[in-house]
């Protein structure tokens, strides 16, 4: 199953975005963390879907956008970007800031999209279930809080780099500076921009995909999520924590089936 | 040369295994460790300092912004300038700054600075930091990557709050005002001088090139260290060619110590010099830099943040601080060697001069302090004399009213005729 790494023209920036795999469309919209071509989750939805995931400008290789600054920018931008890439209706799935875009698209636009995947969506705050700060987290504290298996995490992440070169931390900060100086637009320094008082438009079947151990975005945000989304549906992964992603890519994809 | 006597108001009472025990001196502080009865004498301590600065022969005061700090009591600067306005006489006022981005709207840092000009008759030099990321971004909720763009606009709605003489509409990105008309207004015109703290950002450099500013490099890693920053800063003065590279487009921030001998020093502030490096500057790594604060720019030239050095300063020795130039201590002559040093290597104008450092008590800061304004400013004072006119980048006092010029109550009575 090859992804390949495209391009496409939107009104601001071009884009640029993975795609493979056949079937149903379907949009993934990934993570403050950014998505690379070898993650397994993007195989796995591409075993089974004719999956697009745009990188949200900044990320990867993909050019700065300075003019998308707050969450309607970044809901219409996304909308752009399907727009672009000539689909209408596809599944519609967010992981973490990816859930909480994607929400705010299917908010904005009730009619336009009728199968919604979140997962471990950001976007609402419980004043008694703080979001740690992740932008004021080191890089060897993440796995603790992203992961169900913190130690099997890190091998994910570190993939045997050297944390303390100079050169590796000037290219981890300027990555670090393009891509969470991006997401910190919606997500710092609370991850809500509103949406609570929006999500009653969204129409989509909705499913809430959550891992049982998520650290970053407590569970009982799946529970506030689900009195938010009418008829939505939640399927709880044990054993996952924040990136259930990468941890239980079946799991997820199995899930996602349910919105036929 | 113009040397500014600044105080950075540390709390003093920070426990002696403060490191060990407690994640940071900055946002996430533990505010227990804050006594609001003992804090006021420290406070009225401090201002006493400052105030005694002003008479010993040092140009100017200063003071600055910093919130949840254990090194910075100070979250009001403009507080505490208004209090030196009315004590004090003839010197400058540095409010080295108002974190413009911060303000809301920022017509109020116009407003207020306008106010400090005319209580001081013109003594006020403005400073306007972007901000630290610890108070900007963790402390203020300010978003990273959109400071620098809410900063610029601040600083346009402030110039031409001060500068327009008529009521206009501000249509911004941010600040959405339909009748801007500031009262009270400047003393100095067009406005007061404005210097820029910066830490290695290419854009300050250009801002500041461009609008005739005094970039100010405060620094406690001290001057050796900042060569290769300053120099980068001189090198983009002539790339974008300033008429001239006159010292006072600079200022330098360096901790200085003054006894009557090198080991005199050392006795007498080791301990307070320990105490700011290894308890104030214990700063959560994860608070240095929040992504998207600094520019891309700004990184790939190698500039990180100095509240998060690589090995930390946690145990450095007096005699890695003053080999290494973090701090300037010694005898008179030892730090005038050093002194000259720093402001020939670096080209500065404006110094910055710490010298209160840490738990220092007030008695060994003012001998320090008047031993730094008798015996070694007079001798640094003409070390550019090819630019001793150049008065863009300083205050312009007007003749000074004298506080409490109250008649007397006789006078009141007899003028009602009793």
């Amino acid at each position: 199953m090859s992804i390949e790494l495209k391009t496409i023209a939107t009104p601001h920036v071009p884009v640029r975005y993975f795609e493979g795999g056949s079937g149903q469309p379907l949009v993934f919209l990934h993570g403050a963390g950014g998505l690379v071509a070898g993650d397994p989750f993007l195989a796995k939805l591409a075993s089974k879907y004719h999956v697009f995931a745009p990188l949200l400008p900044g990320y990867g290789d993909s050019e700065e956008c300075h003019t998308l600054r707050d969450m309607l920018d970044f809901t219409l931008h996304t909308w752009d970007v399907i727009e672009a890439l000539g689909l209408k209706n596809p599944i519609l799935v967010g992981h973490s800031m990816g859930g909480m875009i994607a929400a705010e698209m299917a908010a904005v636009a009730p009619h336009d999209v009728t199968r919604l995947g979140l997962i471990a969506p950001a976007g609402l705050w419980l004043g008694d279930h703080p979001i740690p700060d992740l932008f004021a987290t080191m890089p060897y504290d993440y796995p603790a809080i992203l992961f169900h298996d913190a130690q099997a995490g890190t091998a994910m992440m570190t993939a045997g780099l050297a944390l303390d070169d100079p050169e590796w931390l000037k290219g981890f900060l300027v990555t670090n500076a393009r891509q969470l100086g991006m997401a910190g637009k919606i997500l710092f320094p609370v991850p809500e921009r509103g949406l609570s008082e929006r999500l009653y438009r969204i129409k989509a079947k909705t499913l809430l995909i959550w891992g049982d151990s998520d650290r970053l975005i407590s569970p009982v945000y799946a529970q506030a999520f689900k009195k938010g989304i009418k008829g939505s549906e939640l399927v709880a992964i044990p054993e996952a924590g924040h990136m259930v992603t990468v941890e239980k890519p079946d799991q997820v994809v199995a899930a996602l089936g349910r919105l036929g | 040369m113009k040397f500014t006597w600044f105080n950075l108001m540390p709390w003093p009472y920070l426990p002696d295994d403060f490191r060990e025990t407690h994640h940071s001196v900055w946002v996430d502080i533990d505010s227990r460790l804050f006594d609001p009865v003992k804090s006021h004498e420290v406070y009225n301590t401090y201002l006493d300092l400052l105030e005694y600065a002003s008479t010993v022969g040092f140009d100017a005061i200063g003071v600055n912004e910093h919130h949840q700090n254990g090194y910075g009591i100070m979250p009001s600067p403009n507080l505490i300038a208004a209090a030196l306005a009315r004590r004090t006489k003839d010197v400058g006022l540095v409010v080295l700054g108002n974190s413009i981005a911060l303000y809301n709207p920022p017509v109020r840092v116009a407003e207020e600075f306008a106010m400090l000009d005319c209580i001081s008759g013109g003594r006020l030099i403005a400073g306007f930091p972007v901000g630290t990321s610890m108070d900007t971004n963790f402390c203020y909720g300010q978003i990273p990557a959109l400071t620098r763009e809410k900063y610029q606009e601040a600083h346009d709605l402030i110039i031409k709050a001060w500068t327009d003489p008529d009521v206009f509409a501000w249509n911004g990105r941010y600040n959405k005002l339909r009748h801007v008309n500031i009262w009270p207004r400047p003393i100095q015109k067009p406005h007061p001088p404005i210097h820029i703290p910066g830490g290695g950002s290419v854009e300050t450099y250009d801002f500041c090139i461009d609008n005739t500013y005094s970039y100010s490099y405060l620094s406690f890693s001290g001057y050796i260290r900042a060569k290769a920053l300053m120099d980068g800063y001189w090198k983009r003065v002539a790339e974008r060619n300033a008429p001239d590279n006159s010292p006072y487009r600079a200022g330098f921030a360096q901790t200085i110590l003054v006894a009557d001998t090198d080991a005199e020093a050392e006795r007498l502030y080791g301990e307070h010099v320990s105490y700011f490096y290894n308890r104030c500057l214990h700063v959560y790594p994860g608070f240095a830099d929040a992504p998207g604060y600094r520019t891309i720019k700004t990184i790939q030239s190698g500039a990180l943040s100095q509240y998060a050095p690589v090995r930390g300063y946690a145990n450095i020795s007096w005699k890695e601080l003053t080999e290494g130039g973090h701090i300037i201590a010694g005898s008179p002559e030892t730090v005038r060697q050093r002194m000259e040093e720093l402001i020939k290597t670096l080209h500065v104008g404006n110094i910055f001069c710490l010298m209160h450092v840490g738990n220092m008590p007030k008695e060994k800061c003012m001998y320090s302090t008047r031993l730094f304004a008798e015996k070694v400013m007079p001798k640094l004072k003409n070390i550019f004399p090819d630019y001793a006119d150049d008065e863009r980048f300083w205050c312009h006092p007007i003749q000074q009213v004298k506080p409490g010029s109250l008649p007397k109550e006789a006078d009141v009575l007899a003028m009602a005729g009793k």
